[in-house]
């Protein structure tokens, strides 16, 4: 998943942040597109329990090294879009 | 404590010799899904014990009963007992001990009765659904079959199940409970539920194990039992047996930590209690047989501990990692590990870790690549499961 914010839909990154944020428990608000999963205390685990809600969110299959590689919202969001347009294309 | 007998099944053959021999060529056992036929996974191989026919084992009339990792258990004990060779009194048959590990119990049979309800709409279950899928199955069989009534129970501690297991009846007979006691792991996880799960927790390799080596992507899960034939020092003596090894060491302690995060600190604290109740100095065990998953977590912290406790790797012990061999048979793991630290001192040889490609600098350790010779007086076995439950065995050279 590269980072190419960019291209980034605004509607789905708010789609990734509400999907992180319930996954999470916590504050919508408190998550922006500038936010790392260090600063949102994101750990390995959380992060897997992340890309499963997001995989549900937008019907998509997210690769096993997405885990070891995305560390902030933006990569997260930029990997989804890139899987949604994938997806439509 | 001597250790007197030993058996496995295992994706490296039948019994310890195959095992042993494949450990000697380097030959793995992890090959393509066949187990699991049900649907395509992000990974596409495992560990299966292929050469594991249970009909040659068992009458049809037994395989009712008994489910795969049962199985497995009581044909690696067959073995076990065989080359302990016991003729045991009906006093000490009375005492005798079982205590095996699983992490999962009856998983195929659990997974066979959740098909027939849930996807083939079926209301009725067989009936021997429960007796199969009890995680204690393989004990209760073998106390059946050997006629042993003394303790038997099951540890379910994940990926160090078994060796919780050898550890507890270590204690049992250094406590004097019993003479005798056979004690591993066994564990069939390799279906198609469970499988899913595995991918789903981002941990598998889509392609093999390489432990604590630059380019791994996690582990390879396998399955199998290895069983021990523990026995009291001089009760092994004074009937002549002959002694594999001497288990001399058990530590279990937990991480209190994180769920799935190993922590280095919790590893180096078992095996510092490990070689304090094995009474030995960190400098007299020669090889280390690791937990060594080739996940990106426990190669690093693990490597971290061993420096911790033996120094660093230019002085430490060898170290090698067979799940790269045999696959991760998660509660039977400890167990065959076990079995190839026993052999290890038999023949003053240490397997290599399969499937290396180049040292990581963020897990040095002194990593054995290739079979060779290699003299030492004590083998450290490390298993460290999910939860943070940590256990590590210490063997000593028979004699």
């Amino acid at each position: 998943m590269s980072q190419e914010p960019e291209l980034i839909d605004t509607a789905l990154m708010e789609r990734v942040i509400r999907t992180l944020a319930e996954t999470q428990k916590i504050d919508a608000a408190t998550v922006t597109a500038d936010s790392t999963f260090e600063q949102l205390q994101i750990d390995s685990l959380d992060g897997i329990n992340i890309l499963f809600a997001l995989e549900n969110e937008f019907g998509v299959n997210i690769p096993d090294e997405a885990a070891r590689t995305v560390k902030s919202v933006q990569e997260l969001a930029a990997g989804v879009q890139k899987l949604v347009d994938q997806k439509q294309a | 404590m001597a250790v007197t007998g030993m058996g496995c099944v295992s994706a490296l053959g039948r019994g310890t010799a195959a095992f042993w021999d494949s450990c000697r060529a380097g030959r793995t056992g992890i090959g393509p899904i066949t187990l699991a036929p049900e649907g395509e996974f992000r990974f596409s191989s495992v560990a299966e014990a292929n050469c594991f026919d249970p009909e040659s084992h068992f009458a049809p009339k037994e395989l009712m009963s008994l489910d795969r990792f049962a199985q497995m258990a009581v044909v690696a004990a067959r073995e076990a007992v065989g080359q302990a060779g016991w003729k045991l009194s009906a006093a000490e048959k009375e005492r005798a001990a079982i205590v095996t590990g699983s992490c999962y119990g009856g998983k195929p049979s659990e997974d066979d009765g959740y098909r027939s309800l849930y996807r083939d709409g079926q209301t009725r279950l067989h009936p021997m659904t429960i007796p199969r899928l009890m995680a204690n199955a393989g004990a209760s069989a073998l106390s059946l079959e050997l006629g042993w009534q003394g303790p038997a129970w099951t540890v379910s501690t994940a990926c160090a199940s078994a060796s919780h297991a050898i550890g507890q009846a270590f204690e049992l007979i250094r406590g004097g409970k019993t003479e005798v006691a056979l004690a591993g792991g066994s564990e069939a996880p390799l279906t198609y539920g469970s499988l899913r799960a595995w991918e789903a927790l981002r941990v598998v390799s889509p392609d093999t194990c390489r432990p604590f080596s630059a380019e791994r992507s996690g582990m390879i899960l396998g399955e199998g039992a290895a069983m021990l034939a523990l026995e009291n020092w001089e009760h092994a003596q004074a009937r002549g047996a002959v002694i594999l090894a001497e288990l001399v060491g058990f530590a279990m302690g937990a991480d209190a930590h994180h769920l799935t995060q190993p922590s280095a600190a919790g590893a180096a604290r078992a095996m510092r209690l490990a070689l304090a109740d094995a009474n030995l100095e960190p400098g007299r065990a020669g090889v280390i047989n690791a937990h060594g998953t080739g996940t990106a977590a426990n190669d690093i912290a693990e490597a971290e501990a061993i420096s911790d406790v033996f120094g660093p790797p230019e002085i430490g012990p060898f170290v090698t990692a067979t799940k790269s061999l045999h696959g991760h048979a998660l509660g039977a793991s400890g167990a065959l590990e076990a079995v190839a630290a026993v052999l290890g001192l038999r023949d003053q040889a240490i397997p290599g870790t399969a499937n290396f490609l180049a040292p990581d600098p963020a897990c040095p350790v002194r990593l054995a690549t290739e079979w060779q010779h290699c003299a030492h007086e004590a083998a450290v076995s490390n298993s460290f499961a999910f939860g943070g439950l940590n256990a590590v065995l210490v063997f000593l050279r028979a004699g």
